[in-house]
């Protein structure tokens, strides 16, 4: 579960006040919202790239906002990836589970099981900088769900893809979806996506956050 | 304008850019086939076969490649600090780190006499005397040579290194700090595997740098024959007993050796960018 009670968050001029919201274990929640109202910093203040000024960060009830990132337990996959250049896909799925000592064979194991549930077994020797848009996406998710977070954050994950690819992607985060059964918040402006994935839907307007069900309107920006 | 045509125009445009340009290109070509010119292999044996060069080439090696690690060492970390963080008192760093590129080498030699030769204030003695007292020395020392390269070859590492790390994406660092990485593992890990080339770089221009170093070391270190001569002093010590041809020779041997850098940074370049 992931709860936020009462969070503020500034940055420069950008700010956000006493945002509430709280997605249910298991659940798949797509947070959408225009261009520049702050999807991105609920996202990285969440993950713990961004301090909050005020309120807390809760996951399965562990307030985690004084967390280091690499304490909270949480897969991030950021709009632009951040994949690491010079490891191999294997490397960089390998990548978490290597900081948490784990030992080779069960790191092989556990890549080689996701890299058949993302259909990438065939780029796992490969480097990362000649992936395609799609390939790219799969190795952030794989490297992101290797370490079995708490929770998955992902930040516009099909934006930047075609339309064919788009639709694998889509078709392959709902089997992520039943075979992980992690808590997840997929943040995008699409309301395609949010038909197709969600659970359970928020919109960011004006700094707030509104439910689905009390929307009056979806967005498509 | 309107009596010339378009590829008239061009030509002439590329023929005078040509000229200007080239004239500096000309003028390099000019003073290294002059020294070539110069000097016979027969005067490159005989500086060669001096007890004093060979020592001096031995030392600027020695002395050249520690300041150049330490210069990397030093570039690495300010470098990224430069990059990634903003924090109080950063200008004045950065204006600091800048200082050695217009301090006139000579002064910059005299302040680190000064800085190890005079007591400080609320000191009774220097560092040097507190280190004689030990039974050491450090000043007319191979290390003053090494500290002295490394006073003005550091800002060139620190400005390359700081370059580079900007130019990688923080990205990737941060999500691996996500993933459960310290800073200083995001930075082992995954920023500096990316900075090799910016490495190569800072190492080779700092070696460079050092090697041309004269003013510092004169002041600081001296020029004992065989003990504290590296080449350029050599070269000074040669002219100054009025043996040109020595002096030209060793001059030689200083432009292969930079040429040499320059090629391994050229070459490291291509292999990394391929």
């Amino acid at each position: 579960m992931i709860e936020l009670r009462n969070v503020s968050i500034s940055a420069g001029e950008f700010c956000l006040s006493k945002v509430s919201f709280k997605v249910p274990q298991g659940s798949y929640a797509i947070l959408m919202g225009r261009s520049g109202t702050g999807k991105t910093t609920i996202l990285e203040s969440i993950c713990g790239l961004r301090q909050i000024s005020g309120g807390q960060i809760l996951l399965d009830d562990l307030e985690i906002q004084d967390l280091t990132p690499g304490e909270r337990n949480v897969g991030y996959v950021p709009q632009d990836l951040g994949l690491f250049p010079t490891m191999t896909v294997q490397e960089n799925m390998e990548f978490p589970l290597f900081l948490r000592s784990v030992s080779k064979t069960q790191r092989q194991e556990r890549v080689n099981e996701l890299a058949g549930l993302l259909e990438i077994e065939h780029l796992l020797g490969r480097g990362v900088k000649h992936l395609s848009g799609g390939e790219a996406q799969r190795v952030a998710l794989g490297r992101a769900l290797s370490f079995r977070p708490q929770v998955l954050l992902l930040d516009e994950p099909l934006s930047a893809l075609d339309e064919s690819t788009r639709t694998a992607m889509q078709e392959l985060l709902s089997t992520l979806k039943e075979a992980t059964g992690t808590t997840t918040l997929h943040v995008t402006h699409s309301s395609d996506e949010a038909r197709a994935l969600a659970d359970v839907t928020f919109h960011l307007r004006d700094g707030k956050i509104v439910r689905d069900a009390e929307a009056t309107s979806t967005e498509e920006v | 304008m309107t009596f010339l045509g378009p590829r008239l125009r061009d030509t002439g445009f590329l023929a005078l850019m040509g000229v200007i340009g080239g004239s500096y290109a000309v003028l390099v070509f000019l003073l290294l086939f002059a020294d070539i010119a110069y000097v016979r292999p027969n005067d490159f044996l005989k500086a060669l076969a001096q007890p004093e060069i060979q020592s001096g080439i031995i030392v600027t090696i020695k002395t050249c490649t520690l300041a150049a690690i330490l210069s990397l060492w030093v570039g690495t970390a300010l470098g990224y600090v430069l990059a990634r963080f903003d924090f109080y008192g950063k200008a004045f760093i950065d204006l600091l780190v800048d200082i050695p590129f217009v301090l006139p080498p000579l002064v910059l030699g005299l302040s680190l006499l000064i800085l190890f030769c005079r007591p400080f204030p609320g000191f009774a003695q220097s560092f040097e005397a507190w280190l004689n007292e030990q039974g050491l020395r450090f000043t007319f020392t191979q290390g003053a040579i090494v500290l002295a390269q490394f006073s003005v070859a550091a800002a060139f590492a620190v400005r390359t290194m700081r370059i580079t790390f900007e130019k990688i994406d923080p990205r990737a660092e941060e999500v691996a700090r996500t993933l459960g990485c310290s800073r200083m593992q995001a930075f082992l890990y995954v920023a500096l595997p990316q900075s090799e080339s910016g490495m190569i770089t800072a190492f080779t221009i700092s070696w460079a740098r050092s090697l041309g170093e004269f003013g510092p070391i004169l002041v600081f270190a001296g020029t004992t024959r065989g003990v504290t001569e590296v080449m350029s002093t050599s070269v000074f010590l040669e002219l100054s007993v009025g043996t040109l041809e020595s002096a030209v020779a060793v001059s030689l041997m200083m432009v292969v050796m930079a040429i040499a850098v320059l090629l391994t940074l050229r070459l490291s370049g291509r292999r990394l960018e391929g």
